[in-house]
């Protein structure tokens, strides 16, 4: 039986070859915490870890997952203890209405890792780099139409001195 | 009974349901019922704007891979004509859809497909066909197209007022006359409209993403011929809804016709694309302004004429002149409103209904005057200043926009202009906001139950504007209860009637009910205790209610303390009351939440492009109710206005009435990118006038001269005055190659 | 969507015994097919997924070469070309295009091939002939900010929309494929694209039966590189219109030209009058100027994307300008012309 990992524990395919990833874990296994902002790459809202990559859930089928590592918003962190990032999204009030924010988080948590691999961005070739614009643009592919982008940034500032403590 | 307050609103409490977001547990509309399995609606849109279905053909689309039903006007069941009665405001009237064979606007549901799974019923809507025979489209396409007089304006204000004399040439020394558009933009909340509807014995339960639910109710009763006893209607948690959810759309009446008609929960999610198309935007506007000034740098003309499209059949329009009637004193003002009836999806609410897009072009004027009469943009408005409403001569409630721009100047730095880099010029702009506020009728309950702990209720909604929080906060204080202790319950047509979110007056009408409520609950309490618990106070301490018998620091001979619970009766628990607001509660003098907006931007002379360095506001919005909070609403409205000012627009085919970029790829609201720095700070000043709890709206403050002062920014910067919004970047490149132009 | 058949392709699989026709789909990351095929756009018969194709995932180089497998991710290339000093521009490109999760899943190959971004190919209800042959195109006389003023034609002016393709011209890749018959074949990317001609529904050189395997750039001095994208919004939008340029100078004259437009082709723009005024001169602005409306000659504006012939011309001046400055001052640098890593 095909199966894809889903935060640690093995779950078998759908049938449907033409099921998401998104509408999978809406579905089949009524876990909703990631989100559908427009089903077409075009929001990041739907941004979960595949493989230890952030990926656009919505555009990824189940069945091209076959045998890897998904992680949601439900396994970032262990049972009822925060991530440090959650912390800092509810201390810097990173969210409103909240529905862009398991993807903000998966991003964010992604980003970190990134930056710690030394992964470039758009900002590394710019002629006006920093530590916020370089956060900015690597969370670029979140929208966020409450506008908490600045204390997005900011929570994830944070965490990455928290980290460098 | 006095309760002794530790002093818990205006803190920066983060947000109760935080633990819940962050996690991915808040559920959303769509979210709901998923142990019943609901089936899958999608709507089959129309693919032409205006006319009659001729001929729809759904036999190959029933007979697809699990599909349950298809419905269209020949079977969706009895349903109240659209728009009918016409003397219900618009959220309470029918919003029937499938109920005739007329097609109202381009993409318009000509029927609904149920199956089991998404991809069952998005396949099986493609196999539906159908002939729509159409008629020429009507839109609005100049400024004298629209002729007509809108019956009213959004805010209650007057379609056309004026005061004072026309300026004689003597009082003209410098003028202007320019003409401003602004595109139709959408509220793009980030989560699409859905409804989950579940229709059993009669009875209708519906999870949906609304902002108000009182009225969701009374729109479900009258489109579906239903008795509203007989409807439930939650919306827990909305993901953003900027006017967008202020009504009920197409997604609910279709899950609502769904599930009468399969007798199963039914679930209609709206795709993105669907969303601008079946739940409403804002129009184009295009505003034709002329102001002069005398000798001395004094307003002697305000003219504002707008003109903007209105949907057929929906009675909507918004007041782009508002602010042009407020803000500045004049010797003479003028404002008036003209519509036009078009063939287009509906037209209502988006955030800041009336300035957010009359701010952009007014106060682009007020700068461009300042410019010819040869004076500093920010002294010209600080000189202009009215002391009571400038139309009117009535007085506000508090007025400190005067201390807003001069102290924000101050923080903000008006003065000191960094060096720009090479290719770079760097420009400053300012911009006043004044946002009319109100209260609205709205209720609660509270409710203190045995186990000690307090229970808020009421049909009220959080669409991230912080409503559970903030109404914790206040129920807090005025029970001295930690917040922790305080567990608020919204979203639910079975709690008191709310006046909802919107217009942004839910958080002091719906807070100031809940401060009722506290005071009468603590009333109530009173009067059931022992004689000598006269004078007492009601506060907890170490989880539990106490009473005691004297005001604070008194000496320990007087001072009788004992649990609430051993003072009243065990079986009088949960002890509840209920607080409402009405108009008696506040003032009938002119009410507005103002600040000051200041940009800084740079522009790139060879491309035209502009890029944010700064945004810094200062407000006054009465008491602020949670200062973590109210500065994230305030921050969210000024990256709106981000957007509004260079990247958003819905651009129209125009043969078709459609749009041409009806989703997130083209349709451009600001990345985390766009936004540099934004900082702010609250003039506060409670205003007791306006609301009991001393507060003002702010959802709509934020958004309200933002974008206009980033245009001043750009202008500043390079000195091209663009006057179609968005402010793109081939706008200034052209304007810089072209200066006549 | 339209429900499929799905086969799995790995190294092992012949190719000749998949059905490989004109409505089977190569599915590589997904981020552009499945895009089109949830508003069937795309409707494919049949699927065929290379999920499994593990030895299309390497980037491999030999002495004249860099050999990018076609299921390199676009962040796998990017890290990779960011390491590489005379690959600059590719990074630059790459890191320019999308977000962080589509860069994720999207693959080298995918990306040459992705689809247009026109509006009205995307909604069904309009008029196209890239979709629909003889449909008409509806961007003739309509909105059209974001599309062509090069390589168009009457019936189709769609904006080829990759960024990394644009850098892949002006490093002059190649496209290596094998067909079902186990022939392989190497196509110039500069001949690799068709414009649209009558028959804008062929994209590429490209027969049913062939399967991209891998990128190979020639290994090459490129001196000081820029990709300068300009776009309606700082992050997350196509390039209304881009430049890749790398530069290399001799005396003071042009020495090595890379040079490529993107937003502004039916198919990722190698301007080779441009590059001709340009080759061997001194550079100046009149003479960029000069290549910039030898190149802009060919175009045709259609109404509301007028202002990319300007903005072209200015922004290959802010980018040329730029790059021969900074090689000016270092002579024998190799790599971006801004780098903060």
């Amino acid at each position: 039986m095909a199966t894809l990992r889903l935060n640690g524990k093995d779950v078998s395919l759908p049938e449907d070859p033409r099921t998401t990833l998104l509408d999978f874990l809406h579905q089949h296994l009524s876990l909703f915490g990631t989100k559908k902002g427009c089903d077409h790459g075009q929001c990041g809202a739907c941004t979960v870890i595949v493989g230890g990559e952030r990926v656009n859930a919505c555009l990824v089928f189940a069945f091209q997952l076959e045998d890897c590592e998904v992680t949601t918003i439900e396994g970032i962190a262990n049972d009822d203890a925060l991530h440090p990032l959650q912390q800092a999204f509810i201390e810097r009030d990173a969210f409103q209405c909240g529905y862009c924010t398991s993807g903000q988080l998966c991003s964010g948590v992604s980003l970190l890792n990134e930056l710690k691999s030394g992964d470039p961005s758009a900002v590394t070739y710019s002629n006006r780099a920093s530590l916020k614009e370089d956060i900015s643009e690597r969370m670029s592919g979140n929208l966020c139409r409450c506008g908490a982008y600045p204390n997005i940034v900011d929570a994830i500032t944070d965490v990455i001195a928290l980290e460098r403590q | 009974m006095t309760t002794h307050n530790q002093p818990v609103i205006g803190k920066a409490v983060n947000r109760v349901d935080g633990p819940l977001k962050v996690t991915g547990r808040a559920r959303y509309a769509a979210e709901h019922m998923s142990e019943r399995n609901p089936l899958i609606g999608w709507p089959v849109s129309s693919d032409t704007a205006v006319g009659e279905i001729t001929n729809i053909d759904t036999t190959e689309a029933e007979r697809a891979d699990g599909v349950s039903a298809v419905i269209t006007y020949k079977n969706a069941g009895p349903l109240k004509p659209f728009s009918k009665p016409a003397d219900e405001s618009r959220f309470t009237q029918s919003r029937a859809v499938l109920h005739e064979p007329h097609i109202r606007h381009f993409g318009a549901p000509v029927a609904l497909v149920i199956a089991n799974t998404l991809e069952q019923a998005r396949y099986a809507a493609s196999l539906v066909t159908f002939t729509v025979k159409g008629n020429a489209p009507d839109l609005l396409t100049s400024f004298d197209d629209a002729q007509q007089k809108p019956a009213s304006l959004d805010g209650g204000f007057e379609p056309d007022v004026t005061s004072g004399e026309k300026p004689h040439d003597d009082d003209i020394r410098s003028e202007i006359e320019s003409v401003y558009t602004t595109p139709s933009q959408i509220s793009a909340a980030m989560e699409p409209h859905a409804t989950v509807a579940d229709f059993k014995d009669g009875k209708l339960e519906v999870y949906c993403s609304v902002q108000i639910i009182a009225s969701a109710v009374e729109a479900l009763a009258i489109t579906l011929e239903m008795a509203p006893e007989d409807i439930v209607v939650q919306s827990p948690y909305v993901g953003g809804g900027f006017g967008s959810k202020l009504g009920l759309h197409y997604d609910a009446i279709l899950a609502c016709i769904g599930a009468r008609h399969v007798k199963q929960p039914v679930k209609v999610a709206l795709s993105r694309r669907q969303v601008f198309y079946n739940t409403p935007h804002r129009g184009h506007s295009i505003q034709h302004i002329s102001l002069s000034s005398n000798a001395n740098r004094e307003l002697t003309n305000i003219t504002h004429k707008s003109a903007m499209p209105k949907a057929k059949g929906y009675e909507f329009a918004e007041a782009t002149g508002a602010g042009a009637r407020v803000t500045y004193k004049s010797q003479y003002i003028e404002s008036t409103h003209r519509v036009k009836d078009v063939d287009l999806p509906l037209i209502d609410s988006t955030r800041s209904p009336g300035d957010a897009i009359g701010s952009l072009a007014f106060e682009s004027a007020i700068d461009e005057l300042a410019h010819k009469a040869n004076i500093d943009p920010l002294t010209f408005r600080i000189k202009n200043l009215p002391v009571v409403h400038p139309m009117k001569g009535s007085p506000f409630t508090t007025h400190n926009l005067g201390e807003c721009l001069r102290q924000g100047a101050e923080k903000f730095g008006w003065q000191h202009k960094p060096s720009p880099s090479e290719g770079k010029v760097i420009g400053h702009g300012v911009a006043s906001a004044m946002r009319m506020n109100v209260l609205v009728e709205s209720s609660a309950d509270v409710e203190i139950n045995a186990e000690g702990q307090v229970i808020v209720r009421s049909d009220m909604t959080d669409i991230g504007t912080g409503t559970y929080t903030i109404l914790a906060q206040i129920a807090a204080e005025m029970l001295s209860t930690p917040v922790e202790n305080v567990i608020v319950k919204l979203g639910d047509s079975r709690f008191p009637a709310s006046c909802g979110s919107g217009g942004s007056f839910g958080a002091a009408s719906t807070g100031s009910a809940v401060k009722k409520a506290c005071e009468a609950l603590t009333q109530k309490i009173m009067a059931t205790l022992p004689g000598e618990y006269k004078n007492a106070r009601l506060r907890m301490e170490q989880g539990e209610f106490i009473v005691t018998n004297a005001p604070d620091n008194s000496t320990a001979s007087s001072a009788k303390s004992a649990l609430l619970l051993d003072v009243v009766d065990k079986s009088a628990f949960p002890l509840s009351a209920t607080g409402s607001v009405s108009q008696d509660d506040t003032s009938d003098q002119e009410q507005y939440s103002c600040g000051a907006h200041f940009a800084e931007v740079e522009v790139d002379t060879l491309t035209g492009e502009v890029r944010l360095l700064r945004q810094y506001g200062m407000f006054s919005a009465g008491q602020i109710l949670n200062l973590k909070t109210a500065s994230s609403q305030i921050k969210g409205g000024m990256v709106w206005g981000a957007g509004y000012a260079l990247t958003e627009g819905i651009h129209h085919h125009t043969d078709s009435a459609s749009f041409v970029n009806p989703d997130f790829g083209e349709y451009h609201i600001a990345v985390n990118r766009d936004i540099a720095e934004v900082n702010l700070d609250f003039l506060e000043e409670p205003d007791y006038a306006a609301s009991p709890v001393g507060a003002k709206g702010i959802g709509e403050l934020g958004i309200t001269g933002a974008g206009a002062a980033i245009a001043n920014a750009i202008y500043d910067a390079c000195k091209v005055r663009v006057r179609d919004f968005p402010i793109t970047m081939d706008k200034v490149m052209l304007g810089i190659s072209d200066p006549q132009q | 969507m339209q429900p499929f058949d799905l086969h799995h392709y790995d190294h092992s699989t012949p190719l000749n015994s998949l059905p490989l026709t004109d409505t089977t789909r190569f599915l590589a990351g997904g981020t552009n097919l499945i895009d089109l095929m949830k508003l069937q756009v795309e409707t494919p018969n049949t699927l065929i997924s290379l999920a499994k194709w593990k030895e299309a995932n390497a980037i491999t180089q030999d002495e004249a070469h860099y050999h990018i497998g076609a299921m390199v991710s676009n962040s796998a290339l990017a890290k990779f070309s960011h390491d590489e000093p005379s690959l600059s521009l590719l990074a630059q490109a790459l890191l320019s295009g999308a977000t962080v999760q589509l860069r994720n899943r999207a693959t080298t190959a995918g990306n040459l091939l992705q689809r247009t971004r026109c509006y009205y190919f995307y909604d069904t209800t309009k008029a196209c002939n890239k979709r629909e042959p003889g449909s008409g195109c509806s961007a003739l006389n309509s909105m059209n900010r974001i599309h062509a003023i090069f390589g168009t034609s009457e019936h189709c002016i769609a904006t080829h929309p990759s960024d990394m393709a644009v850098a892949m011209i002006a490093l002059d890749a190649k496209v290596n494929v094998k067909n079902a018959n186990n022939d392989t074949r190497q196509i110039a990317l500069r001949e690799f694209y068709r414009e649209p001609g009558d028959t804008p529904q062929i994209e590429t050189v490209l027969a049913n039966d062939e399967l991209i395997t891998h990128i190979s750039i020639p290994k090459s001095r490129h001196g000081t590189q820029y990709y300068h994208k300009v776009r309606d919004r700082s992050s997350y939008a196509f390039a209304l219109v881009s430049v890749a340029a790398g530069l290399t100078l001799k005396e003071g004259r042009v020495d090595t030209l890379s040079l490529a437009f993107g937003g502004v082709g039916t198919k990722p723009w190698y301007p080779q009058s441009a590059i001709r005024v340009l080759e061997g001169a001194e550079l100046s602005q009149e003479v960029i100027a000069q290549a910039a409306e030898a190149e802009l000659s060919h175009a045709k504006v259609y109404g509301s994307n007028n202002f990319k012939t300007t903005l072209l011309r200015n922004t290959l001046v802010r980018v040329l300008t730029s790059i021969a400055a900074h090689q000016e001052k270092h002579p024998e640098h190799e790599g971006a012309l801004y780098d903060h890593a």
